[in-house]
């Protein structure tokens, strides 16, 4: 029996009942469908988080600082004062360390004329910018010199522009108070828009640390450190630096707790990805279960297909066909439908997908593994719903099948 | 002469719960190229067990069967298959057409099932022998498109098809009226003219005396074999009063 000749009854038995062969690969459509649809989608939230999160700057390296237990007593990290920008000197050794800034965060009111807004202002070097990935849109960054300085200058994000110049007035050169300190705005940045905690990254002020520290706070040390690592790749690398030059910076004996917690961004990506990749199975094997609901239907029909075709199947073998033959036949149809039921259905899911992406605005991602997986999935379905009623076809007797009413 | 079929003491017992049932004993007899057999017999004579038999679609419990000089009781399934796509011809008494599609197609049907014809030729050999039943001008035609005649004429061309040495009608005519079923056996004899064996099997004295001999069966056993005045159906058609639809 030739391949060819088999797929070629195969094929015209399912034109002989177009509507049915419609109707049974309705079924692994939809299942296919929602598979992909789902994979798709789950993938398209991770590469959106993913891109939002570099955004923040992949090679970020933020040290803050840790509860400690001292003589039996945990100090809350707020109270904690070891962080100094004598550490951020000496975690710039680091090879794997490319940039590093102290920081200090401070908020009140910001008031310009009548208006007013409450404000966070985030002290830091020169460097703070371009290690948190932002950019400056109008006028220009502070110095090295303002940090010596000290001086009262500060650069804006974009909410806070709109909010004290509502009339598109330029905000480079004007006074504002931060509180009660006037500070010159030098510099307005870029907007960046909310990160995907929902935060306002454009609601913010920044100033040399050290006015921050000396001119609103009046403390010497830091609330965190920012640093940034030589490349992503050598991210936990300077990770793992950082955490033992602060050791040996704060005199931390082995054994002892850190009183400060190094984080990388990496780290946070992987967690965004488990969640969200968590998300994606459970969704795609919720999907999947439609596609096994699909392949009982295929079943169900070629059962249905089996007897009422009785005779059919007794002239074939009464004209020569071998059980093989039939079997094949029977196999090969069911297979037919569920593989063109799947590729429709990649094509749809796909298209789902598209759709869904777009109007999300996250990027559109063809998951390969999932239309694969899938197209495997479909042949296998094929194949495993269909044998049973084709090894029932088969098996009939040529005389019984002709004479079947 | 040669032999086409060829049976020796065949018997053939069917076990119904405890009871066997002898449904042909012991039966012998010869068909030789370009015959034209009527096998008669009344229902539970043993004629349809005997036509299986001869179809290669049962074995016999005993006996020897030659088609074509080849022994079919010590075949597998298989090669039954083959032997059936090969040598014979069947006719059934309700078509047995495929439904929605073409009378091309259901002609072609046998030869996809025998991998050595390719599928140009198997397209030339359906259409010659849509040709020789008479329906050139029918070929696309579904069989709901078609008259119990011309889809019995189909049927005809898809036993011929496969150029098998021998044909089996059973009870080919037994659908049709008079006139359709004269026509059909005036086929038969052009056929049978042409040198094609056929062994038909009836129940109708009036169709079996346009064969050329009558093997008559009861109770499992040939109780008249016997060379018969062939009647032309030809003559027949013509003497019948003429068609009253109009």
């Amino acid at each position: 029996m030739k391949f060819a000749n088999l797929l070629k009854i195969a094929g015209k038995a399912l034109l002989r009942n177009k509507t049915r062969a419609l109707l049974t690969m309705l079924g692994i459509i939809i299942g296919i469908a929602s598979v992909i649809a789902m994979v798709s989608l789950g993938q398209s939230s991770q590469r959106s988080i993913n891109d939002q999160i570099s955004t923040m700057g992949t090679n970020l390296i933020t040290v803050m600082r840790a509860a400690q237990r001292q003589g039996g007593v945990n100090i809350g990290s707020d109270n904690l004062q070891t962080l100094t920008a004598k550490d951020v000197d000496a975690i710039l050794e680091s090879p794997y360390v490319s940039m590093a800034t102290p920081v200090v965060n401070s908020s009140d009111q910001i008031v310009y004329g009548s208006r007013n807004w409450p404000g966070s202002m985030q002290g830091g070097n020169p460097d703070l910018l371009e290690i948190r990935k932002l950019e400056i849109a109008s006028g220009t960054n502070f110095t090295w010199q303002d940090v010596t300085n000290s001086s009262k200058v500060c650069v804006i994000g974009q909410t806070v522009a709109d909010e004290l110049f509502p009339d598109g007035e330029d905000p480079v050169g004007k006074i504002i108070r931060f509180g009660k300190i006037p500070f010159k705005v030098i510099g307005v940045l870029t907007p960046k828009g909310q990160n995907q905690m929902g935060q306002d990254q454009d609601d913010v002020l920044i100033a040399p640390y050290t006015t921050v520290q000396k001119r609103i706070l009046a403390i010497n040390y830091l609330h965190m450190i920012m640093a940034s690592a030589a490349s992503e790749d050598v991210a936990t690398l300077a990770q793992d630096d950082v955490e033992e030059i602060l050791r040996k910076q704060h005199k931390i004996k082995a054994g002892q707790e850190d009183d400060f917690r190094v984080r990388t961004q990496q780290e946070m990506l992987e967690t965004m990805e488990s969640v969200s990749g968590f998300l994606t199975v459970l969704l795609a094997a919720i999907a999947s279960i439609s596609l096994v609901v699909g392949g009982i239907g295929i079943m169900n029909i070629m059962y249905v297909t089996v007897t009422e075709r009785t005779r059919e199947i007794g002239l074939r073998m009464s004209i020569g066909a071998k059980n093989r033959d039939i079997l094949l036949q029977f196999l090969f149809e069911s297979t037919i439908l569920s593989l063109i039921g799947g590729i429709i259905g990649i094509l749809l899911g796909l298209g789902l997908s598209y759709a869904a992406s777009t109007a999300l605005n996250w990027p559109f991602v063809v998951s390969t593994t999932a239309v694969a997986a899938s197209f495997i999935v479909c042949a296998a379905t094929g194949i495993f719903f269909g044998w049973y009623p084709a090894r029932k076809a088969s098996s009939l007797d040529p005389i019984t099948a002709l004479r079947y009413e | 002469m040669d032999s086409i079929i060829k049976v020796e003491k065949l018997r053939r017992d069917f076990q119904v719960g405890s009871e066997t049932v002898h449904a042909l004993r012991g039966i012998s007899f010869e068909v030789t190229a370009g015959e034209f057999v009527s096998v008669m017999g009344t229902s539970g004579s043993g004629k349809s067990t005997l036509l299986n038999i001869l179809g290669c679609l049962d074995k016999p419990t005993s006996g020897e069967y030659y088609i074509d000089g080849t022994p079919v009781s010590s075949k597998g399934k298989d090669e039954l298959s083959t032997l059936r796509n090969r040598k014979i011809g069947f006719i059934f008494q309700s078509y047995n057409l495929l439904a929605r599609t073409s009378a091309l197609e259901n002609v072609e049907l046998p030869l996809l099932y025998n991998p050595s014809v390719t599928s140009s030729e198997r397209r030339r050999r359906a259409k010659t022998a849509l040709e020789m039943v008479g329906l050139t001008d029918r070929m696309g035609h579904m069989p709901n498109q078609l008259s119990g005649g011309q889809q019995q004429r189909v049927a005809i061309a898809r036993a011929l098809v496969n150029d098998p040495v021998i044909l089996l009608a059973d009870e080919a005519t037994g659908n049709l009226d008079t006139r359709t079923s004269y026509e059909i056996m005036s086929l038969f004899q052009e056929l049978n003219a042409s040198g094609k064996t056929i062994a038909f099997v009836t129940h109708e004295p009036d169709i079996a005396i346009f064969t050329g001999r009558t093997i008559m069966l009861r109770d499992g056993k040939i109780i008249r074999d016997e060379p018969i005045v062939t009647q032309s159906a030809r003559e027949a058609l013509d003497a019948l009063p003429p068609a009253q639809d109009y």
